[in-house]
């Protein structure tokens, strides 16, 4: 059996109380939520925190409501929750997408979109789906409450805007009227970290030219959204031509490192041809038809 | 949700016999549920880790991070303060006690405490002994190791090249990395018919190193009483009798005085079959204390320093005329046996069993070669239910014939029917010295072409392949050889492969029957019961198999090889009908007539004609044991016991047909259907044949889509965790869809010849054939193992690469 390191631990009540956890406990205590990425580490000893504020009591930080243009999504939501939502599949389809091939069942009945956005794994399936719907993290923090963009939270892997004394309490989602959203993950088994996995999102304007577009990569290498790749779609009637242009600056946007999982050019490869697929489903979805050059 | 279709050419699922006694009572061979599974399904199985004796103490092993580095110093001063620890361990105590080398089951010696160097990433460096678990592995962090890096050998191929490091330096006079060349078959003979063969093919093949990954990992609790002088030692074992003689010969504790324990097991497929350090340090670490030590590993031990599998660079050639007769195949292997010798074979056969690799068919001429090299990876490479790898042969054949069917543009399933062994040939002795008992393979493969449709799924390819899209049909034929083995040709270590059985009839006519086997989930308890209830006519609940403690069974070598029921199950078999002669001596004192005049029917003897004047084998029980006067040379019991030595292997076979899709964009692989029909000879209880091929098949596809133990330049092991070593799911294997033929061995006394390791040996080549034939548009012929999306696709794009 593999055990961690020694450690103390304690469960928060409330967020407020959650903050004074970890300031009275100082730099080596943390947050846990769902656990499936910080104890695996802990096990392996490449995590060592030295206290453990345990946040699953925080009801508070469990909903998913639709208000005023925003899905709010409280940080403690477990996986399963999203991937059970009506809500969710009917304004994010790429969310459900996503949350079919993170992981299996167990993983997902624990593991919350909080503990995803806060381990920032560079392999991890619901960064680059809140990159592409462009949300926002509500972070607490002893200054109070801040609201950041996607974009700036990450810092790259395993490094975010949250600092070890903050909270992740929410995660919001833009609602946009004629759009639709697709993600797509090549593993080599379920359950397995993506080899390599693209999403994207497209809002149609009234003359049926694409409005606007966010496609963003996983494993792939690549911080942020694939911006290029995104700004050809814009203004342009959607076509295969232009699903292949997109994709290929997608592809050219990445920067994979050959591991396990496969060499450079195969990964490069699939940013490609998943960039196609999901930019089409997403098209299809939206109910616009890529005409074939 | 599986779909089971059977078909059989011959009536053999004896129906109970119900006229005896209640006829929901099975009696004898058929489908019954398993006796082990109240417990399992209740979650009252006892596993190794259940075990908690009064004051015991619990052992960590400290693993060397390096894969290969001298040691030059260890510091325990750290450790052995903390203020739970008991001991720390390390090899220079061990060479005290003359313990520091133990010897492998391949005439080598393997570290169990480094004393000189370490050897592999993960190799056995110290042993803590705390107060519980936790303690024991935070303490290992305060041993301080100094190593002095080595350069490493890791790719097989490099091995004997002349700069390469000597890993084995320990061994006198070993001056390279070379262990064994092994050969069989006639070589001249074999190289003259290549040389007039129309068509030569040619590939290499890799089998790359994967592990059998039981769900339970391996562990050992050593209570050393040092009043008695007796030790007490559960263990995850595959084969207790084997381990306790081989610590009496290794530790030097009389063999009396050792008891060795092995309860309910979580998986074998090999990997507990060997002796591995942490059982010895777990020892020596209850000795030392005089308390009882548990020692289990964690899954990261157990990927990283236990026995793997596989590990074989083949180098295939099959000679052939234009017309699809398959004359000669020829081979040479490179075996990569890692830092020790260790791999668990039959003494003379350092290649195991490989030299079936003739397969199914009908040749002229085969030669193979076989050279063993050390490199620093992990010792073992005893299975993962290979029967001795065999797993290996049937895949190298397997591929190369459809290496070759491709060449002549020929259907790969008629290519194998127009070379298969005929049914007047057998016995059929091959080319390199293997005696196939026996065998009726065109009725197999054709029912399997039958059951999966296979004419309409050529067409159904066909069409897909004019529209792009990538579909695979795989076929593989093969044949088993299991049972090891005969005493005049296997041993291990010395050791004769036989097996004991006892059978003992209580006065109320229940029985109880003892094994020397170790189930790990195979359902001996009641495949046992089974065969003494179709000798004696006992139902098989009155029937108690008692396996898994030395003290309580009679000696043998244990379950791996698919060996117990052949081997095993003869003894069985014969210790029954030893006890049906007892009870007929005794049945014709009671009905006082002579044996001659009565007749056997399932658990009775009645006078030959009159079926009313009987005894039934409870009451012949009864009467042994009570009053009855005996006849001459006859004692009062119903008791039997054999030690069965077989006079040959069994020869399982069977036929494959796997179809698969493949995504062309992201060389993703789909098994879509899996067809497979067995022969295993007499099928006992059907269900658990059934179950034991599903497993395999499972296995199969793990390992042609994923499995794989790899290494970074370093040495670094790059599967050591569930994450990277992947196995299958429910999710990547289809519903098995299986028929079956019977072609009972001759020799074998109840015509059964083992089934553990069928799909395993026969599913990878299935596999792999079908993703090759889906990418036979892209003029691929040839993929290595696993057949990962990335592979797959550099295959397609024309530079398919061996895994290393
Ligand atoms: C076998 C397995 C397979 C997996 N496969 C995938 C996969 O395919 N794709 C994928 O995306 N993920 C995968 N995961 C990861 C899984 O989705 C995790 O659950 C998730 O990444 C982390 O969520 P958690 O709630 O478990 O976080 P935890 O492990 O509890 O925490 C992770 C980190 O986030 C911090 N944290 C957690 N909550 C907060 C908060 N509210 N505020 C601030 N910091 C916080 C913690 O301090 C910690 O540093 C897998 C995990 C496992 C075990």
């Amino acid at each position: 059996m593999q055990v961690p390191a020694p450690f103390e631990y304690a469960r928060a009540t409330s967020v407020q109380d959650a903050l004074e956890l970890l300031e009275r406990h100082g730099p080596e205590s943390h947050v846990i939520a769902g656990g499936h990425s910080l104890l695996p580490m802990m096990k392996l000893r490449l995590a060592r925190p030295e206290w453990l504020i345990d946040i699953n009591d925080l009801a508070e930080l469990r909903h998913i409501t639709e208000d005023a243009g925003v899905l709010r999504v409280g940080a403690l939501t477990r996986h399963a929750a999203l991937l059970g939502s009506d809500v969710v599949g009917r304004l994010f389809p790429i969310v459900h997408d996503a949350e079919k091939v993170i992981a299996d069942p167990v993983v997902r009945n624990r593991g919350t979109i909080g503990g995803s956005l806060g381990q920032a794994d560079p392999a991890e399936d619901l960064t680059t789906v809140c990159d592409v719907l462009r949300a926002q993290v509500v972070i607490v923090g002893p200054a109070g409450e801040r609201v950041v963009d996607v974009a700036e939270f990450h810092r790259g892997p395993y490094e975010t805007a949250c600092e070890q004394n903050e909270l992740i309490t929410e995660v919001r989602f833009p609602i946009r009227t004629g759009s639709a959203s697709a993600y797509e993950k090549v593993e080599r088994r379920v359950g397995d970290w993506a080899v390599a996995a693209a999403g994207a999102a497209v809002q149609l304007g009234d003359d049926g030219t694409i409005a606007d577009a966010a496609i963003g990569l996983t494993a792939l290498g690549l911080e942020g959204l694939a911006t290029d790749a995104a700004a050809v779609l814009v203004g342009q009637r959607p076509s295969e031509d232009l699903i292949a242009e997109a994709a290929r600056l997608a592809a050219e946007a990445s920067s994979p490192v050959e591991d396990q999982r496969g060499p450079v050019d195969y990964k490069r490869h699939l940013a490609d041809e998943l960039t196609r697929r999901v930019l089409r489903r997403a098209l299809e979805r939206v109910g616009a038809t890529a005409t074939a050059a | 949700m599986t779909t089971v279709q059977e078909r059989s050419p011959m009536p053999q699922e004896r129906e109970p016999n119900p006229a005896l006694t209640d006829p929901s009572r099975p009696i004898g061979f058929g489908r019954v549920q398993r006796k082990e599974d109240p417990r399992f399904v209740r979650g009252k199985g006892r596993y190794l880790d259940d075990v908690v004796l009064p004051g015991m103490l619990h052992g960590a092993v400290l693993r060397s991070p390096m894969a290969h580095a001298r040691l030059v110093s260890i510091d325990t001063t750290e450790a052995l303060a903390h203020p739970k620890v008991h001991a720390v361990i390390t090899g220079k105590d061990l060479e005290g006690l003359n313990l520091a080398w133990a010897p492998t089951l391949s005439a080598d010696v393997q570290a169990v405490l480094a004393t000189d160097k370490v050897r592999f990433q993960g190799q056995e460096v110290a042993f803590v002994v705390a107060e519980d678990r936790y303690s024991a592995r935070d303490a290992l962090e305060l041993i301080d190791v100094e190593y002095e890096e080595l350069p490493v050998v890791i790719d097989a191929r490099r091995a004997l090249d002349p700069g390469a490091a000597v890993i084995r330096d320990d061994k006198e006079g070993q001056t390279d990395n070379h262990i064994f060349d092994w050969e069989a078959g006639d070589k001249a003979e074999t190289d003259a018919v290549f040389a007039r063969a129309d068509v030569v093919v040619r590939q290499e093949v890799v089998y790359p190193r994967v592990h059998p990954a039981p769900m339970e990992t391996c562990g050992a609790i050593a209570d050393y009483d040092p009043i008695d002088g007796k030790l007490t030692l559960y263990e995850t074992t595959q084969a207790p009798h084997a381990h306790r003689t081989l610590y009496a010969m290794v530790a030097g504790i009389p063999e009396h005085k050792i008891r060795v324990i092995a309860g309910d097991i979580g998986g074998g497929f090999g990997n507990k079959v060997g002796i591995y350090p942490g059982y010895v340090c777990a020892i020596v670490g209850s000795i030392v204390t005089g308390k009882p030590v548990k020692w289990v590993e964690d899954r990261s031990e157990n990927l990283m320093s236990t026995s793997f599998a596989r590990d074989y660079i083949m180098k295939g050639e099959v000679a052939a005329t234009r017309d699809g007769k398959i004359l000669a195949v020829r081979t040479h292997v490179l075996a990569d046996h890692g830092a020790f010798n260790a791999t668990a074979q039959p003494t003379k056969y350092p290649a195991g069993f490989f030299s079936i690799f003739t397969g199914s068919y009908d040749l002229e001429a085969a030669h193979c070669s076989v050279t063993g090299v050390y490199t620093n990876k992990a010792p073992g490479g005893v299975a993962y239910a290979c029967s001795f790898r065999v797993t290996e042969a049937v895949y190298l054949v397997e591929r190369m014939v459809d290496v070759l069917a491709q060449e002549l543009e020929m259907d790969p399933a008629e290519l194998r029917l127009a070379n298969f062994i005929r049914p007047e040939q057998f016995p059929y002795k091959n080319k390199t010295g293997w005696e196939y008992d026996s065998g009726d393979y065109e009725p197999a493969l054709r029912m399997c072409m039958e059951q999966i449709g296979y004419a309409d799924l050529r067409r159904e390819q066909a069409e897909k392949r004019a529209r792009g899209e990538l579909m695979g049909i795989g076929v593989s034929f093969f044949t088993e050889t299991v049972g090891a083995g005969p005493r005049k040709h296997m041993d291990i270590v010395g050791l004769g492969m036989n097996d004991g059985a006892e059978v003992r009839v209580h006065p109320t006519g229940k029985a109880v029957v003892r094994i020397s086997v170790q189930t790990q989930g195979q359902g001996h308890e009641t495949t046992f019961a089974q065969i003494v209830g179709e000798e004696l006519g006992i139902p098989t609940e009155d029937i108690e198999v008692v396996h898994g403690d030395t003290d309580q069974t009679p000696f043998g070598l244990g379950t791996y090889g698919s060996r117990s029921t052949p081997v095993s199950g003869g003894a069985v078999a014969l210790a029954a009908r030893k006890v049906r002669e007892k009870a007929k001596a005794i049945a014709a004192a009671m009905l006082e007539t002579r044996p001659e005049d009565l007749e056997w029917e399932k658990g009775r003897f009645y006078v030959k004609g009159d079926p009313s004047a009987a005894k039934t084998i409870s009451e012949i029980a009864l009467g042994a044991h009570g009053t009855v006067e005996l006849p001459e040379g006859v004692d009062g019991n119903l008791d039997a016991e054999v030690t069965y030595d077989p006079p040959n292997l069994t020869f399982p076979f069977g036929a494959y047909i796997c179809v698969v899709d493949v995504d062309p964009g992201t060389g993703k692989v789909k098994v879509r259907r899996f067809v497979a029909v067995d022969d295993c000879g007499t099928r006992i209880n059907p269900m658990i044949v059934e179950g034991q091929i599903h497993g395999g098949l499972a296995d199969g596809v793990g390992m042609a889509l994923m499995e794989f133990i790899g290494f970074d330049e370093q040495g670094n092991c790059l599967g050591g965790s569930f994450m990277d070593y992947l196995i299958p799911t429910a999710m990547e294997v289809p519903d098995w869809e299986t028929g079956y033929t019977v072609t009972p061995s001759p020799h074998h006394p109840i015509g059964a010849k083992g089934i553990g390791e069928s799909a395993t040996v026969g599913s990878p080549p299935a596999v792999v054939n079908a993703v090759v034939d889906a990418l036979a548009p892209f003029g691929v012929t040839h993929l290595d193992m696993p057949c990962t999306p990335a592979r797959v696709w550099a295959a397609m794009q024309g530079r398919p690469t061996p895994p290393i």
